[in-house]
């Protein structure tokens, strides 16, 4: 089935030129990275995580909302859904590499990475999160090849395939709580450390993920033959909705908790995040895009005329997906860093490599993406789907 | 990478045959293994499969059950906190890098406020927001940096509840850094060995490569051959010169007869952030 992703038109493979062109330039500098050290990005002592961390948390959530298209079909059997599911899947496989490729240009010594395995820790979180990301590869790659194969032949899918089926909606909801984990149980640090953390990132991540889904459906719809379905990408829009309020109502439970009590520890990295804290604003400017394009998503997303007309929803979409990434992408994980434990405040500001490596790392995603929805498509084609 | 063969078999054969086998039988098998693997290279992680550490301690060591530091705050002065910043940072190879970015920090000295947040007030002693507050690991007896480590690259040893770091464990991911409520730890953003220089070196201690992650060890080297922690050692020099009572104590939390335990019987203490139920082993007289 895989050749299918060599069979494209010229589009597809200026599309998948530019990829690599993009991957190439990702690598080089890693390269670079990996010669003379982490020191070439803009992390430091204080801001021990930067942009691939706060990418990796992103994505996470990212991979874990096929389960928004897999569960309405699988388990309440929403028909509609049949025709989405394996775009869900594919979603997530190249969502899931990209989170594992960022750990990888994270780590200070990643040849070493595999001590994770040799030397197996389970008292701490990572080592759970090797083990969900993991296995929700593995899951996703197992079952949106096995059903595509089905429908390829014509035939329903092997009955045997159902308990994985059903074992990836836990398991993509324990992909994002592990992740939040890696946060919400550091003592010190007050901004991660709150019990809602788990039910925030996956309230963005159902934000984020089928809003993505919907953009990418909207694609196919217009460069293919294949159509992912009106009456399926409104009902994803109704999904989107509900997640983004319940993301919004969240965040606003936290910054009840932190003014409310008035705790300084509490209230610091919001302050931080959105007016700056002792003359350091680093991040005001994006929070505050964030929460503008978080309130225009909301509108749109809550007046009904706007969320069924597709083109309205994808502009939606578009405001979901910078709200999000801006919010879990840059302030969660830097914000919580500041201020540091010693309450001194040092920014952060990613370099030029970082960035392009980030970019390859997207790169990855988007060129898995597209060569495994290439497949997906030409067999739903080949079928009249 | 590889070792030595012949130090490998050494090793090797004395994990395998054990302390009991008969000396002589023992080496004659080295040399015969020895000679059949001419030629040969053993890579380094199969010398971590058959290398089980003893465990034992030199009989001029010294021992505990759980270390511990007192800082004497009120006999610190700024030339003592830099004397023991100084006499940390050589003996253990730490290098001087100015950008605070990528600075690498075992033992430092900071305000009051910073060091105890949230314990400030406007009319505290002046005198005291002066001092120079020496930081450093506070070996926790319930520590968050261990409890979050993936490789166990750091980890409480078991015996005097010294955390420790295996640099050649450590993967890099920072997580310890994260989990560290003092902000202790510092990591080799870029090769460390270029901002040691030459002279300086002790070349008794390891220097690191970039990528790890580092700390204070409480002078495990240093306790193993019967010293006390080189901060502890600088700073009761100079208070001694200057008639003062030590500013650092080090000793043995569960023996009730040690120093530390008799300042702390007579002085009233406080630890960094005690509501986070890490139990520091640094103990702060103010």
């Amino acid at each position: 089935m895989l050749e299918k992703a060599f069979l494209g038109g010229r589009k597809y493979w200026i599309w998948m030129g530019c990829l690599l062109v993009v991957m190439g330039a990702g690598f080089i500098s890693w390269l670079y990275q990996f010669r003379i050290g982490l020191g070439i990005t803009g992390m430091s002592r204080d801001i021990s995580w930067g942009v691939y961390i706060a990418q990796f948390t992103f994505l996470v959530g990212v991979a874990a909302a096929g389960v928004m298209v897999v569960l309405p079909y699988y388990i309440n059997h929403y028909k509609p859904f049949a025709r989405i599911t394996i775009l869900a899947e594919f979603l997530g496989v190249a969502a899931v590499t990209m989170c594992l490729l960022f750990i990888l240009v994270d780590l200070g010594n990643p040849i070493r990475a595999l001590n994770v395995i040799l030397h197996p820790s389970p008292r701490s979180i990572l080592f759970w999160d090797m083990i969900v990301l993991n296995g929700y590869l593995f899951l996703n790659i197992f079952i949106g090849w096995n059903v595509l194969m089905a429908e390829r032949k014509g035939s329903p899918p092997p009955g045997w395939i159902k308990p994985f089926i059903y074992l990836s909606i836990p398991w993509a909801i324990s992909i994002h709580t592990v992740t939040a984990f890696l946060y919400a149980g550091l003592p010190g640090r007050h901004f991660w450390l709150t019990a809602i953390m788990a039910a925030r990132f996956l309230s963005s991540a159902f934000a984020a993920g089928p809003a993505l889904l919907i953009l990418f459906c909207l694609i196919v719809r217009k460069t293919t033959k294949f159509d992912p379905g009106k009456k399926q990408i409104q009902t994803l829009g109704g999904i989107v909705a509900y997640a983004m309020i319940l993301n919004v109502f969240f965040f606003l439970l936290e910054c009840f908790t932190a003014f409310y009590s008035q705790i300084p520890g509490h209230m610091h990295t919001i302050v931080y995040l959105f007016r700056g804290l002792h003359g350091h604003t680093g991040l005001v400017t994006w929070m505050w895009t964030a929460a503008f394009f978080a309130v225009v998503s909301l509108v749109l997303l809550i007046v009904p005329a706007s969320r069924r007309s597709l083109d309205t929803l994808a502009v939606a979409c578009v405001t979901v997906f910078i709200a999000t990434w801006i919010d879990k992408g840059v302030g969660l994980v830097i914000g919580g860093f500041i201020p540091n434990p010693l309450e001194h405040i040092t920014e952060y500001v990613a370099t030029v490599p970082e960035v392009f490596i980030t970019l390859g790392v997207w790169a990855t995603g988007f060129f898995i993406l597209t060569a495994l929805y290439k497949v997906a498509i030409t067999v739903k084609e080949e079928s009249g789907a | 990478m590889g070792v030595d063969r012949r130090k490998f078999l050494k090793i090797a054969g004395v994990s395998a045959l054990g302390a009991a086998a008969a000396p002589a039988k023992e080496a004659l098998a080295l040399e015969w293994l020895d000679k059949q693997l001419e030629g040969f290279t053993i890579p380094e992680f199969l010398l971590h499969l058959f290398h089980k550490p003893a465990g034992s301690q030199p009989a001029e060591a010294l021992t505990a059950t759980r270390w511990a530091m007192v800082v004497n705050v009120r006999m610190l002065d700024e030339e003592i906190a830099e004397a023991c910043m100084e006499a940390c940072h050589k003996i253990h190879n730490v290098p001087h890098i100015e950008n605070p970015k990528r600075e690498i920090k075992w033992i430092w000295h900071d305000e009051y406020e910073h060091v105890f947040p949230g314990q400030e007030n406007e009319y505290i002693d002046e005198n005291l927001q002066k001092l120079p507050f020496l930081v450093l690991c506070n070996h926790c007896y319930n520590p968050p940096c261990c409890r979050v480590c993936p490789t166990k690259a750091t980890f409480k040893r078991k015996s005097d509840g010294i955390v420790m770091m295996d640099m050649h464990r450590c993967i890099g991911c920072r997580f310890c850094m994260a989990a560290c409520p003092y902000g202790s730890r510092s990591f080799n953003w870029v090769d460390p060995r270029k901002y040691i220089k030459e002279k300086e070196q002790n070349p008794e201690y390891p220097t690191r490569t970039k990528g790890v992650v580092e700390k204070c060890q409480f002078c495990a080297e240093r306790l193993a051959q019967g010293k006390l922690p080189a901060c502890v050692e600088a700073a009761q020099e100079i208070c001694k010169r200057k008639g003062k009572e030590p500013a650092l104590v080090f000793g043995d939390l569960d023996d009730p007869d040690s120093e530390v335990r008799q300042v702390l019987r007579s002085h009233y203490s406080i630890r960094r952030k005690p509501e986070l139920g890490t139990q520091p082993n640094v103990y702060y007289v103010v």
